[in-house]
């Protein structure tokens, strides 16, 4: 089912190097070590504490899976049911094949409220498609509103991390981008501002507020989207979503086609499992629930925008598309020994970690080299899975993928082709006799030398020797030691003897090829 | 082709494997077991709500005036939101503590423009439902509440929530909302980790959160 279209390569991406090329840096940047290392620890610990409250962990997690994979199994089914709650609650739902498409549809809404900004709640979905480069190169300014965001947006950088984007800077860094950015763009960080997380809050605080307290246009992403009422749903802690969703005239949510929830029951189970799983918390401390238009109260204009860009194609697999029951959550990230050493960056994507390791190859191809190197980057440890609270089996995904990356390299490279050869000749008994022979035979003219390289082999042969073929086969050993009935060695085996009778190669050859 | 039915067909194909009916996984299942005492939950809710941060009272019906005056004074609250549908009891001795009441009214008869709730420094509300294992007040922005900015923009919230409103688990407080209202769960006062997870109170929302149980 791949002719399904895969995900374009986002232009920040394209080119990226092999993980394993572009981790190098990062390993070699020992503050940014330093610093991942005490966050992926303090949430890690966090997070144990707040899953070990909750009786029946294993239960829910279940439950979470089976809400997800009702949705996606059943995913036309469940969009139509989406878009006519919405459309009835007076929402307009626009359809995106693709980022551009996506992209277009909000330039345009902007442009038609006939504004040159707008402000955002951090969406993974939107850095995906890279929206606000899209609303940049159309003259429209877009404010990330998330302290992290803002962190990132102003330090001209790439977010590293699903929920913490600025995990990689610390606050004398932090200090320095509010310092020297945010008069260039709004209110300035004040002058006596020092590093204490308070104050450099509370500079974001004053920056953003004239910028909240204006805008016409917000825009944002969902953490679900209810199919059985069309309710969309935010999950965050600061209060900027919160000011998104209710202050401006009109409000643009972009979600991508897996965030459907069947039902809104199943909320309950999520709201358990999402806050747990991703900041430690028993709940984050703002939720934000919203069907459509409620006339007197919050924007009075509400779009959706319902996003494929390759997730499709990722349905399409059958073994790949439990990565699409994936909430964002980023419990896997922070388990993962490879990203706390490499972090977010060299994974080539606004999704890292391991569950970026299998998610970006599934939506973009491995046509690039970095996503053809995605699925080596993980030691197979199984952390990411454990930690999964909708239990994506990521390193089985992994192992799926490395299979598909060798495959699709098959004719290029010389272990492809000799395996081919070997499949071929350990097909059928007669080949592989007769290439028995043909060894033998090589072992018998050679004698006792030792064989130094051999053509084809030329790197392989560098550090190592050829070990000389033996002169005699183990089957022509035991003939010549044990008679030559066949059916003894079957039974010394084990084996059952009729099953086996033609191994001699005597009467009729029932076998097929290659079984 | 429009992009609706390009990707609708898209993912048919995509799911053609499928052999199994819409909804046929049966009921959601509700694994938060709902609690026994009532008394149990009011404890566990009060305590919940204290590790984040925000302050709680408890009081009879009688008391609520003075404690919620008794915040807004603690604050250092001059003007305080009211909306329509509060119990006038509750903000009385506010009023007559000498705080200036405002109802979500303009001067032209509309609802209050964001800067000027930007100039109010308190709201005093009341909820739809709390949730003792994780601290959590909802609000359904019935007429008790306001809609859904005066709980958001002034730097204090009040909330008084009826004991009997307290809920154990989360699914207690799913089944109990009307989805077809907009809906705000508000566990402590805002907060943010993103710079070194140091949690710091108040970023965009109220930086004070008093939590008042009536029982």
């Amino acid at each position: 089912m791949t002719d399904l279209p895969a995900q374009e390569t986002s232009p920040t991406f394209l080119g990226m190097p092999s993980f394993q090329h572009a981790a190098e840096a990062a390993l070699a940047d020992t503050q940014q070590r330093r610093n991942l290392a005490h966050a992926t620890a303090t949430i890690r610990a966090k997070r144990a504490a707040a899953v070990g409250e909750v009786d029946g962990w294993e239960d829910l997690r279940l439950a979470g899976a089976a809400a997800k994979d009702e949705a996606l199994h059943h995913l036309p089914h469940y969009l139509e049911q989406l878009e006519a709650a919405l459309t009835a609650r007076g929402a307009t739902v626009h359809w995106a094949r693709d980022a551009d498409e996506a992209n277009q549809v909000v330039v345009d809404l902007a442009r038609a409220k006939a504004t040159d900004e707008v402000v955002k709640v951090k969406s993974m979905a939107t850095q995906e498609i890279e929206l606000n480069e899209a609303l940049e190169a159309a003259g429209i300014a877009a404010w990330e509103t998330d302290l992290a965001e803002l962190i990132v947006q102003l330090g001209e950088d790439r977010p590293s991390h699903i929920l913490v984007p600025a995990i990689h800077r610390n606050r004398a860094e932090i200090r320095e981008i509010f310092a020297r950015r945010m008069g260039a763009v709004g209110r300035a960080a004040p002058d006596d501002l020092t590093d204490e997380p308070a104050r450099l809050a509370e500079a974001a605080r004053l920056h953003l507020r004239e910028k909240f307290l204006r805008a016409r246009v917000a825009v944002t992403g969902a953490n679900f989207a209810v199919a059985e009422t069309g309710t969309l749903v935010v999950v965050e802690s600061e209060g900027n979503g919160r000011m998104c969703l209710t202050l401006p005239e009109t409000l643009i949510t972009v979600v991508g086609i897996e965030k459907v929830l069947p039902t809104f029951a199943d909320l309950s189970t999520m709201l358990q499992l999402l806050p747990r799983s991703s900041t430690g918390e028993r709940m984050n401390p703002y939720t934000s629930m919203w069907t459509g238009v409620t006339p007197g109260d919050g924007p009075q204009e509400v779009h959706v925008v319902l996003l494929d860009n390759g997730r499709s194609r990722v349905l399409a697999d059958e073994a790949g598309r439990e990565a699409l029951r994936c909430i964002r959550c980023s419990a896997c990230l922070n388990v993962c020994p490879v990203y706390e050493r490499t972090g977010g960056h060299a994974y080539g994507s606004v999704y890292p970690g391991p569950i970026g390791a299998v998610l970006n190859p599934l939506l973009r191809g491995t046509s690039s080299e970095v996503d053809r190197s995605l699925p080596y980057a993980s030691s197979l440890c199984g952390a990411c899975f454990e930690a999964c609270p909708v239990r994506i089996d990521i390193p089985s995904l992994l192992v799926r993928l490395r299979t598909q990356v060798v495959d699709e390299a098959s004719g290029r490279s010389a272990e492809a082709a000799s395996m081919k050869a070997a499949a071929w000749v350990f097909g059928d008994h007669r080949r592989l006799e007769a290439a028995q022979r043909a060894a033998t035979l090589g072992g018998r003219l050679l004698g006792d030398r030792t064989i130094r390289s051999l053509p084809g082999l030329g790197a392989w042969t560098q550090a190592r020797d050829v070990p000389t073929p033996p002169t005699e086969t183990f089957r022509q050993w035991w003939a010549r030691t044990h008679g030559d009935d066949e059916g003894d060695l079957d039974d010394a085996r084990g084996q059952p003897v009729v099953e086996e009778q033609d191994l001699g190669g005597a009467g009729p050859h029932t076998r097929q090829e290659g079984s | 082709m429009s992009s609706r039915e390009e990707i609708l067909a898209r993912l048919r194909l995509a799911t053609g494997d499928v052999t199994s009916r819409p909804g046929e996984r049966g009921p959601v299942p509700v694994s938060a077991a709902t609690a026994g005492a009532a008394q149990d939950t009011l404890e566990l809710f009060v305590k919940t709500v204290t590790d984040y941060r925000a302050s709680v009272g408890r009081c009879t019906p009688e008391q609520v005036g003075a404690e919620v005056a008794a915040a807004l004074v603690r604050a250092r609250a001059h003007t305080v939101l009211v909306p329509p549908g509060l119990e006038t009891s509750w903000v009385a001795r506010a009023r007559d503590a000498g705080l200036r009441l405002r109802a979500d009214e303009a001067e032209d008869g509309g609802p209050l423009t964001a800067h000027e709730l930007d100039g109010i420094d308190a709201v005093v509300t009341g909820a739809r439902v709390a949730v003792a294992t994780t601290g959590t007040i909802v609000l359904d922005h019935a007429p008790d509440q306001g809609r859904r900015a005066l709980t958001l923009v002034p730097d204090q919230h009040v909330c008084v929530v009826r004991a009997d409103q307290v809920v154990h688990d989360v699914p207690d407080a799913v089944a109990l909302l009307d989805p077809a209202r907009p809906l705000t769960w508000v566990s402590g006062p805002s907060a943010t980790s993103d710079i070194e997870l140091d949690r710091v109170e108040g970023v965009h929302g109220p930086r004070t959160l008093d939590v008042i149980v009536v029982c």
